[in-house]
């Protein structure tokens, strides 16, 4: 898994069937990472409810927030729309969980992505990663300290 | 291991005995069924384990998931204000199951508030920065989901139910 001052590897992943998210596209802004394992599956959709309620306080640290699974497009779609989710999900689709990989955080034996959280920096470097056990929602108080110490440079 | 942050102060709704040697705060969301089935076990904490036992409810609405989570939080605040928090803290879990806007009023009058003191004070700014205190308390502290139990200031790693059985363990 990366660490702290390793570069976050770039990355370009649909959000949408037609709109794609390039990672270089936002330096100059904080980047909230959310590795997890899938879509549905009750620990990450009360992790997910907790971060989309936590949009304003990411905002006021000037970051934005991707979750990245390696469900496709579609399914990605079907639930931000179930659960009112205010923020983008990424396929890590095709080819299945390059992404991941590249931040070392892939469960080849699952086929799904760690749940890791990576904090990166306006310069794109990664100033906080953290990996949660997979049945853990690992909350949100990590992610802010991060933000907190970045706003102190 | 995270903590709570800030600890419990009079700002919070405390019930139970000064005195008492156990702290249980709770960050909870009126909606949340979860929090729903926790409501009688917690009941139960506080009958069984009696002046052992402190307990403080802190405010975490999921507002985009609950829709009526945060007027409920506004609804409890307000009902503190005049003197009734846990009458319809209790009120609003009681009625989960038919929870929606027009309760409020009804269980206000039920449990004998001011009704027109009540709407005013539903309105206010300060309640509403209260519970957003709240939920920023929550969040530092590593709320993860509601409910989120907190012991004697740290984080409690698991459900009503395994605290009710770790209380029961520890006092053998």
């Amino acid at each position: 898994m990366l660490e702290k001052g390793a570069i976050a590897p770039d990355f370009e992943l649909n959000a949408t069937p037609d709109q794609k998210i390039k990672l270089k596209d936002f330096k100059g802004k904080n980047v909230i990472l959310v590795f997890y394992p899938a879509d549905w599956s009750p620990v990450c959709s009360d992790q997910m409810a907790l971060y989309n309620e936590m949009l304003k306080y990411f905002n006021k640290y000037d970051a934005q927030i991707f979750g990245v699974s390696v469900d496709s497009v579609w399914c990605h779609l079907a639930f931000e729309e179930n659960r009112k989710l205010h923020f983008p999900l990424l396929a890590d689709f095709e080819p299945k969980g390059a992404v991941s990989k590249a931040y070392g955080v892939y469960d080849e034996e699952l086929g799904e992505s760690k749940r890791a959280l990576f904090v990166i920096d306006k310069e794109g470097k990664i100033a906080w990663s953290y990996l949660s056990p997979i049945a853990v929602n690992p909350g949100a108080d990590g992610i802010l300290d991060a933000l907190e110490e970045l706003n102190k440079k | 291991m995270s903590t709570l942050k800030p600890e419990v102060n009079n700002q919070d709704h405390i019930q139970g005995d000064d005195s008492a040697s156990v702290t249980i705060v709770e960050f909870g969301d009126y909606q949340c069924p979860y929090c729903g089935n926790a409501y009688p076990i917690m009941k139960e904490i506080e009958e069984t384990f009696g002046h052992q036992i402190k307990f403080i409810f802190r405010h975490f609405p999921l507002a985009n998931a609950h829709k009526f989570a945060f007027p409920a939080a506004i609804a409890a605040e307000a009902a503190g204000l005049q003197g009734k928090f846990w009458e319809m803290h209790d009120a609003l879990y009681e009625n989960q199951y038919r929870l929606d806007g027009e309760l409020f009023d009804e269980l206000a009058e039920t449990i004998g508030l001011d009704l027109e003191q009540f709407q005013q004070d539903s309105a206010s700014e300060e309640i509403k920065r209260k519970i957003e205190e709240n939920f920023d308390s929550g969040v530092r502290s590593g709320v993860n989901g509601t409910p989120s139990f907190y012991v004697n200031g740290t984080k409690f790693d698991g459900g009503a139910t395994d605290l009710y059985q770790m209380l029961k363990e520890s006092g053998e």
